[in-house]
């Protein structure tokens, strides 16, 4: 191995650790809120009884991991009570975490997410990021510029939330930050012309990676989910693929309307994966698991932190890790 | 608003609907189902379980009087714990007693506090005040130029000083206010979270140096069992005196509106209800109590119908009714009024059981458009005396509306039958009538 090589592993090992360090931050108050519970209750010895299963029930329960994931877990855990019976309460708490797991790699994430890599015969590679109001996707967009930009492709955004008030401006602010090109046009005009623009403007310069900013939409709105699909229908005059990815942004202190959110926008834009935002604030990343288990979708990134290298991949043999982590 | 809980408890409690007797195991299924129904909405699990214990505890030592069907008794007592739950009264926002009145703005990132800022402003001034806006927000790209923005819009000041900390703008502000005579001052806060003490401490200096009338604490409707937390780790440090609701024009949201209030006690003071900035209702518990149990928003429709149409125009209307001369020029003009009121979805959603008999339906708003271009391609002679509309009119009709021969036929084949409704109503109502109305082209299955 040459020396070169060494220390380009040195380098990625010591980016692995510090990743997984602000992880293990990141996801303190949802380790709190429920590993640490669900140790208490499991690991003082109790009688393995009704009330013993109840308490987990209600554990699960207010992490926000929903009613239908938590009762296929305790389904699970108390399946195995009935047939093989457990050793001690402890055993309890190993299982809930191997379902856990189980239920986040039913749906493999790209590995291509955690090196920022495009396939380089389809070029620009293009992604539209969609969402409710408020649920931060301008800040993914201009984190994922960041990680894109770093892994040296070239990058262009497109500025096709021309409703909000200021949108524009915010989005500007990302992009000079990340040190990549914006398109943009003036406050309301067509979202679907500024996507043409962006898409058309990366095929002319070359750009490796189309970013597509959209407003944010309650997805009960209909005319507002048909533009959408307006945007991908545009864009697809250039780009008979585009957009290639479409990720759905998801609150992490959202409640169980982040299913709904997934379900409707899944209907009107071919989603691949989910971005899970505001991890660090909540004690309640259980979502992340009922939407894994209930929508077969994967989490590509989650954030967690406001830096602009606050996104990371998702590695959900990592979370769980982390999660589960003995020493906080 | 709520539509998922409210079809949930309906089907939940279809099932006590019809039981001879209240009794601890037949309640109990249903009370399981009510709790299940109160989870999936992320009500608060200790506000849910407190929730289904007091109801069971109400629904056991209760007797079944007179010709009450016993799951009508716990439809009732279901609703009294709702409003109790949700705080009893509406309430309104607190006004200094010399002017400036200072209202301050806190909440989580994204939970829409700027945009709220926006719409008090507005709500305000619609009202007579003076509102000015304060942009302390300096933390987040662009958040300074947003609120510009939405006060450009509303014609009103916005208070803001580049290089100056949030402390010092407020108190700047204040001193801005008082000077140039703004009775109201708005704070817009930067979103935090709770975790982040430097941020919290701020936040509550700005609270100590501006002393606010109103400390408003803005939540996305859509929060989960966090809801509760993180109002609790701002009441504990701001002192809040009251809740906002936002996003509620979503869907299946509620959980935090029935949890918020109880574990806070403090008072939801108004709901965001679009991203218009008109879209701001106060909070009223009896209503939305009643809406999740199917009862519809009765109160709600019949003030915002009487706050857009005029007096004077109903009077005529009612005469012309009554004389049977309702044409299509009147058709016309109710069509528009209707249209000042808002989305006809948000209307109709109002009405009992519409709730449900929409859940399928997309309400699209643009056929109206088609509808009035009918109308206006139509003379006035026409318009007074729909049947002189030959063949040869209404194609002429069609092609000047830009729609087609059949479109105009069913229009005017939907107001005739209008007119016949309106006759029998004219002569003594029935609902039956109402139920076999149809809407004119307005419904997309």
């Amino acid at each position: 191995m040459g020396l070169f090589d060494k220390i380009k592993q040195k380098v990625a090992s010591a980016v692995e650790a510090v990743s997984f360090t602000k992880l293990k931050e990141g996801l303190e108050k949802t380790r709190n809120a429920f590993v640490n519970r669900l140790k208490s209750v499991l690991g003082s010895g109790r009688k393995i009884d009704a009330s013993l299963m109840n308490d987990i029930e209600e554990i699960l329960l207010t992490s926000d991991i929903g009613v239908d994931t938590s009762v296929r877990i305790m389904n699970a855990v108390k399946e195995r009570a009935k047939r093989d019976g457990f050793e001690d309460s402890m055993e309890i708490y190993t299982m809930i975490k191997q379902e856990i797991l189980t239920i986040l790699t039913a749906v493999p994430t790209p590995e291509d997410d955690a090196i920022f890599a495009v396939k380089e015969d389809n070029l620009p590679h293009t992604i539209m990021v969609v969402g409710v109001n408020g649920v931060g996707k301008t800040t993914t967009i201009g984190k994922l510029a960041h990680n894109y930009r770093n892994a040296g492709k070239k990058v262009i955004i497109g500025a096709a939330d021309t409703f909000r008030a200021a949108a524009n401006e915010q989005l500007e602010i990302w992009a000079e930050r990340a040190g990549v090109d914006i398109v943009q046009q003036a406050h309301g005009a067509d979202p679907a012309a500024v996507a043409y623009d962006t898409l058309k403007a990366a095929i002319a310069r070359k750009s490796d990676v189309v970013i597509i900013d959209t407003a944010g939409r309650l997805h009960n709105k209909a005319n507002l989910m048909a533009e959408l699909e307006k945007i991908s229908r545009v864009m697809r005059k250039l780009k008979v693929d585009a957009p290639n990815e479409v990720f759905l942004t998801l609150d992490a202190t959202t409640g169980q309307n982040a299913l709904q959110q997934a379900k409707e926008f899944a209907k009107v834009s071919k989603l691949t994966g989910l971005v899970l935002t505001k991890l660090d604030g909540t004690a309640k990343g259980g979502i992340i698991i009922a939407i894994t288990n209930e929508l077969k979708l994967p989490v590509r990134y989650i954030g967690v932190g406001e830096k602009i290298d606050d996104l990371q991949p998702f590695n959900p043999v990592d979370f769980v890790e982390a999660l589960f982590e003995e020493k906080a | 608003m709520f539509e998922n809980l409210q079809s949930k408890l309906e089907f939940a409690l279809k099932k006590i609907r019809g039981q001879a007797k209240i009794s601890e195991e037949n309640i109990q299924e249903a009370l399981d189902e009510v709790r299940r129904a109160l989870l999936e909405a992320d009500v608060n699990f200790t506000v849910a379980k407190n929730f289904i214990d007091e109801v069971t505890q109400k629904a056991l030592g209760v007797e079944v009087k007179g010709n009450l069907q016993p799951g009508q008794v716990i439809i009732k007592l279901i609703y009294d714990e709702l409003v109790a739950l949700m705080g009893s009264n509406k309430s309104d926002l607190i006004f200094a007693h010399g002017a400036p009145t200072v209202v301050m703005v806190a909440g989580l990132q994204g939970s829409g506090k700027t945009t709220f800022c926006g719409k008090l402003a507005a709500n305000l001034k619609k009202k007579g005040k003076q509102p000015l806006l304060v942009a302390c927000d300096i933390y987040r790209p662009a958040a300074v130029a947003q609120l510009k923005m939405l006060a450009q819009s509303l014609n009103l000041p916005v208070f803001a000083a580049e290089g100056k900390n949030p402390v010092e703008i407020a108190t700047d502000a204040l001193i801005y206010a008082r000077k140039y005579a703004r009775d109201v001052i708005i704070i817009d806060t930067a979103g935090r979270l709770t975790i982040d003490e430097d941020l919290m401490q701020e936040v509550q200096n700005i609270r100590d140096q501006t002393k606010p009338n109103e400390v408003l604490f803005v939540c996305d409707a859509m929060t989960g069992q966090d809801a509760v937390n993180t109002a609790k780790a701002f009441h504990e440090r701001l002192n809040l005196t009251g809740v906002v609701l936002t996003k509620l024009d979503g869907d299946t949201r509620g959980g935090a509106a029935l949890s918020i209030r109880k574990v806070v006690g403090q008072p939801i003071k108004y709901v965001g209800i679009g991203e218009k900035l008109d879209a701001l209702e106060p909070f009223y518990p009896e209503r939305i109590a009643s809406r999740i149990l199917g009862m519809g928003d009765i109160v709600s429709l019949v003030e915002k119908v009487q706050s857009q149409f005029d007096e004077e125009e109903s009077a005529k209307l009612e005469a012309k009714l009554r004389k049977n001369e309702f044409n299509l020029q009147d058709f016309l003009d109710q069509l528009r009024m209707i249209k000042k009121m808002g989305s006809l979805r948000d209307l109709l959603g109002m009405l009992p059981g519409m709730d449900k008999a929409m859940k399928n339906v997309e309400v699209d708003d643009k056929a109206y458009g088609k509808v009035e271009a009918i109308i206006l391609s139509m003379t006035k002679h026409e318009r007074a005396n729909p049947k002189v509309l030959n063949g040869s009119r209404r194609r002429r009709i069609a092609l000047g509306s830009g729609t087609s021969v059949m479109e105009v036929n069913r229009l005017l084949k939907q107001f005739e039958d209008m007119q016949k409704m309106m006759k029998t109503l004219s002569k003594g109502n029935s609902s039956q009538q109402m139920r076999n109305f149809k809407m004119p082209t307005g419904f997309k299955r």
